[in-house]
Order: C-alpha cells, then sequence, then structure tokens
C-alpha cells in the first residue's frame, strides 16, 4: 500500500478480474447481434461483421415473448404492491405497539426466515387446488398480500425502530390515529427502507421461476422466466440457429435488475449490508 | 367526610381505568396492523408445515384420498429409491465445492476492493452485475458459452492448446460447468459486498498496531483482518451452502438433471416425484428429509462457530 509498484499490479488484478465477469456478457451480447450464418461457425466470432439491430426487436415479434413481458409485469407488479404495503402495516404493528405475546409472535417471523419453502410446497399447491386458484396468478400473488417474505418484515421493523418515538407522541397528542401517523410521519421517513424492500422484492419476483412453474399450465399466462425456458426447447428442436434470439431475449430479461441496479446502487447496498448485519 | 371518602377510590380509579383501556386499545391496534401477517402465517406456513408432516407419513397421489403408511415413505427413500442418495450425494458436492470456493474468491475481490484504488466504486458495480441476471438466463446464456463446437469457452482454450470438454453435455463436467455459473453469480455479489461493509467496520488502529510489531501483510490478514470479520464470514457461509443446497432452477433449465443423471439435484428429484409423478405423500417425505439436514446442518455450523467465529466486545 506504501509503494507505488504493488498499487500498479493490484489495478492489473481488479482489471483482470473485470474481464472474467463481464466477458461472459460480450460474448453473449456480441451473439445477439449476430447473423444467423455467423452463429455456428468456426472459429466463433467474438463480435458480428454487422450488428444486426433488428434481433432485439425480432424477439418482441415472436408474439408470446411480448405476451410473457405483461404477464411478468402485471404478476411482479401486483405481488411486489402486495408485499411493500402488509410489510409497513406488520413490521409498524411490531415496531410501534405493546401487545401480549408480540415478541414471541416476533420471534415466530425471524424462525421463518431459516424455514425452507420447499417444505411448504406441496401443501400449498394442496390449498390452491382446493381453493380453484390453479392455472391463475393468485398463488403467486395472494400470499404477498399476508405478509410472506419475513426478511422484509424484519428488515422494515428494524428501520421504524430507528425513527424517534417522540414524533410518534406529539402527534397522538394532536388527536392523530395511528394509521395517520403511519401515513404521514412514519412512511415519509422510510423512503430509503421502502426502496430497498421494493427492489429486492422485484427482483426475487420477476426472477421467480419454481412457482410459476408448477402454477401456470396455459401457455398464453407464462412469465417471462417460463417463457424463455419455452423459448429455449422450441430453438433446440432444431431448424436454423435461434441462438442470437435466445441471447437476445436473455438479455432482455436481465436488463431492468441491470437498470434499476445502475439507478439504485445505494438502495442495493444499504439492503444487502442489513442483512449481512443481522446474522 | 364519610362522602369524600367514599369519592375518592373513584377519583384514583379513573386515570387506571382509562389507562387500562388505552393498553387494551393499543394492544387491539397492534393486532390488527399484525393481522396480514398472522393469518398469512396460518395459512401459508404453519397449516402447510404440519400437513407435510403428516403427509409424508401417507400415500398420496392426488386422485384418491391420502392413505397412512407409517414409515414406508421414508424406508423407501432411505433404501428403495436409486436416485435419492445419489441426488444428495451431488447436491452436497456442488455445495461444499462451490461455496468455499465462491466464499474464498468474494472475500478475494472485497480485500482487492478495499485498498482504497480509484475507481473503487465502479469496479464494484462491474463485478456485482452478473448477480443481478435472472436465473432462467444465466442458464441460457452460459448454454451458449459453454456450447462444446461453437462456444466461446473451448474456442478460448484451444488458443491455449486444450482440447475443452462438452461441459453441460459430458457426465464428468456438467456439475463443474454448473458449479463455474455459481461461481459467476456470486463471487461478485450480495456475499462480495457483504465483506466489504466488514472490511470496512475494521478498525484501523489495530492495524497499525500490527505494523508496528512488524508484521507482513498475511500476519496482518491472518490474526487482524480474519478475527474481526469472521462473523461475516460465518453468516456468508451458512447462507452459502443452504442456498446452494436448494440448487434447481439453474439445472432444470440447462441440463434437466442430466446427462445420466449428472445434475441430477436433490430438489429436482422432489419436484419431479411431487410434479411429474404426483407422489405427494413420497415428495413430503424427501421435503421432510431435507428440512431435517438443513436444520441440523444450521445447527452444527453455529455450534462450530464458536470454535472460530470472534464477536467484537466478546470475551470468551
Amino acid at each position: 500500500m506504501t509503494s507505488r509498484r504493488p498499487s500498479l499490479l493490484l489495478y492489473l488484478l481488479v482489471a483482470l478480474l473485470a474481464t472474467l465477469f463481464l466477458g461472459p456478457f460480450l460474448w453473449t451480447v456480441g451473439s445477439s447481434f449476430k447473423h444467423p450464418t455467423e452463429i455456428y461457425v468456426f472459429p466463433p466470432l467474438l463480435w458480428p461483421q454487422q450488428m444486426q439491430w433488428q434481433n432485439w426487436l425480432e424477439v418482441w415479434r415472436q408474439v408470446p415473448f411480448a405476451r410473457y413481458a405483461q404477464n411478468s409485469v402485471g404478476v411482479t407488479g401486483m405481488a411486489v404492491l402486495g408485499q411493500i404495503l402488509s410489510t409497513t402495516l406488520v413490521a409498524y404493528g411490531f415496531a410501534r405497539f405493546r401487545f401480549p405475546g408480540r415478541d414471541f409472535l416476533f420471534m415466530v417471523v425471524l424462525s421463518t426466515m431459516i424455514l425452507p419453502f420447499e417444505v411448504l410446497l406441496i401443501p400449498q399447491f394442496l390449498i390452491f387446488r382446493e381453493l380453484g386458484w390453479l392455472d391463475s396468478y393468485k398463488p403467486l400473488i395472494v400470499p404477498f398480500f399476508f405478509g410472506a417474505g419475513p426478511f422484509f418484515i424484519f428488515l422494515m421493523r428494524q428501520f421504524f425502530l430507528t425513527i424517534p418515538l417522540d414524533l410518534d407522541q406529539s402527534a397522538r397528542l394532536d388527536g392523530a390515529q395511528s394509521w395517520r401517523i403511519l401515513w404521514s410521519i412514519i412512511l415519509p421517513l422510510s423512503l430509503p427502507a421502502l426502496a430497498t424492500v421494493a427492489i429486492f422484492s422485484f427482483l426475487t419476483h420477476w426472477d421467480s421461476f419454481l412457482g410459476p412453474l408448477i402454477y401456470l399450465n396455459t401457455m398464453e399466462k407464462y412469465t417471462l422466466p417460463l417463457g424463455l425456458r419455452f423459448f429455449q426447447l422450441v430453438a433446440d428442436a432444431g431448424g436454423a440457429p435461434r441462438e442470437h434470439l435466445l441471447m437476445a431475449a436473455s438479455l432482455t430479461v436481465s436488463l431492468p435488475g441491470i437498470v434499476l441496479f445502475v439507478l439504485a446502487q445505494k438502495y442495493f447496498v444499504q439492503g444487502i449490508v442489513l442483512s449481512g448485519i443481522k446474522g | 367526610m364519610t362522602a369524600l371518602k367514599e369519592v375518592r377510590p373513584e377519583i384514583q380509579a379513573g386515570p387506571r381505568r382509562l389507562k387500562v383501556s388505552l393498553k387494551r386499545q393499543e394492544a387491539i391496534t397492534g393486532y390488527l396492523y399484525i393481522l396480514p401477517w398472522l393469518l398469512g402465517f396460518l395459512a401459508f406456513t404453519a397449516f402447510p408445515f404440519l400437513a407435510s408432516f403428516y403427509l409424508s407419513f401417507t400415500d398420496y397421489t392426488v386422485v384418491s384420498q391420502p392413505r397412512f403408511a407409517g414409515f414406508a415413505n421414508y424406508a423407501e427413500a432411505l433404501s428403495g429409491d436409486d436416485l435419492f442418495w445419489g441426488s444428495l450425494r451431488r447436491t452436497f458436492t456442488y455445495a461444499i465445492v462451490g461455496v468455499p470456493l465462491g466464499i474464498v474468491g468474494s472475500l478475494s475481490c472485497a480485500l482487492l476492493l478495499n485498498q482504497q484504488l480509484r475507481g473503487t466504486t465502479l469496479f464494484r458495480a462491474l463485478y456485482f452485475l452478473p448477480s443481478l441476471t435472472p436465473l432462467v438466463a444465466l442458464a441460457l446464456l452460459w448454454q451458449w458459452i459453454f456450447q462444446p463446437d461453437f462456444g466461446v469457452l473451448n474456442f478460448l482454450l484451444a488458443m491455449v492448446g486444450i482440447d475443452g470438454p462438452g461441459w453441460l453435455s459430458s457426465i464428468e463436467w456438467a456439475l463443474p460447468s454448473l458449479i463455474i455459473m455459481a461461481l459467476w453469480t456470486t463471487v461478485g455479489g450480495g456475499q462480495m459486498v457483504i465483506f466489504l461493509a466488514g472490511l470496512q467496520g475494521v478498525p484501523q488502529e489495530l492495524y497499525e498496531a500490527v505494523e508496528i510489531d512488524g508484521g507482513g501483510a498475511w500476519y496482518r490478514f491472518r490474526h487482524v483482518t480474519l478475527p474481526m470479520i469472521s462473523p461475516t464470514l460465518f453468516f456468508n457461509l451458512i447462507l452459502g451452502i443452504i442456498g446452494a443446497l436448494r440448487v434447481f432452477t439453474v439445472a432444470y433449465v440447462s441440463t434437466e438433471g442430466g446427462p445420466a443423471y449428472a445434475t441430477w439435484f436433490y430438489i429436482l428429484h422432489l419436484y419431479t416425484q411431487a410434479f411429474k409423478y404426483f407422489n405427494m405423500g413420497y415428495a413430503s417425505a424427501l421435503a421432510w428429509i431435507f428440512f431435517i439436514i438443513l436444520i441440523s446442518f444450521t445447527y452444527l455450523q453455529v455450534r462450530a462457530s464458536r470454535h472460530w467465529v470472534f464477536y467484537a466486545g466478546d470475551t470468551g
């Protein structure tokens, strides 16, 4: 750290690692712009001779893909909304009210964090089947209106606890109801925590595969991850090379997360670090 | 006099009763706020938890009523099912090889980014990008990288004179391929960010103290950094292993458990039994075996950690 030389070496190392992380993107982004005749060639072309911009549009003309995107936006949007709403209310309840059994119930919330959902998968499926919810989006949305996602409850509660109680109390003396206090005092101060929850909730639901795989049967109802999988099966079925379209599709699906990260890096880091601190 | 005496207890009781009713009011409001979670917990967690325990002792294939079968499902898993032990072994291989490699990688990256080099924020962001790739997209992107004939990886290997394997389509290389994919997404991801925060929390005085003692870089790392970040290390290790044992999506999409069951992981097995063959009773037993393994594993880790995790402010 003190001399100049090691620092040059360190820069080389940092750059080398960056190449390892970015290399796969370079190859797949390059492939996504290739002409079909450039796909099955050896030695492979790292970058297309001429950029085929229309590949990225072609993906959308593969009719179901636009449909899947629409479905994904809908399901993800609803699930995130439910998660934010229920998480806020529940965390507020745990952070600001005294009631018998509160600490025990909060312990229950925490312990469900280490409960692998695989144990619940089969009975949940049977419940939703009993309710007639199979092949609908309800199993992917409704539980999140009922406080599913214990980590988010924990995160919000911790954040609410850092807001001084005096603020609530003076509002209460003015005769404000508890939901008023939540809405006009607590929430405006909790925007960073809300952003963190919204981001991680979005990433989880956008990426969700096993749930849709189990619950959605009709092709028109597929979300993007299922649609990508379907696209892959079609592409593998042979015929003309489709890898350039598969790459364009995969990268398109990855894009919202990346954009979100670029825009809100701060909240990513905050959320991750918070998750590490509880350990 | 007497009248006053009669009145007094009421004067005293008034505010107290008010206090009691306020307390009750607060409790009711509190319960109302947590009600969504409570209902969801009962319906989607507690009940399914007990139900899956019950189902694991039954023969249930959805078409008929569950039939009590005692320990038959567990016996079937442990001694009758050809794929059970294999899937467990592969899953553990995947976790035991992949997670420590990932942690060493993440820690190295974090140490490097903690050297106060210029552009650190940019590099941290670049390292983080792969972890944002959705799992299905990850599987598809890497399928094309690993493509044996036209993929870039074997081309690069050929340039240095190595005849690359079939990767995902090779029985020996399919599992390592999945580990490589996992490393690409985990090394620069959340783990690294947590390590970085941990490193930034190490007090500078400690390093200065060791420097006076004449300790070198390795000495500093071994005797200051490592003990100070051991809680973070422990956290990442437990979460990493639990996450790795649950591997499903990537294997389902890129290899479907093949070739020749080389990547047939435990949850893939469970999924197939439950949702392809509708052996719900048997799959529930698989789920409970998995649950017991995870819980005991976590417990052992927590116990073992007492020997090597150092919490600042701890005396023993």
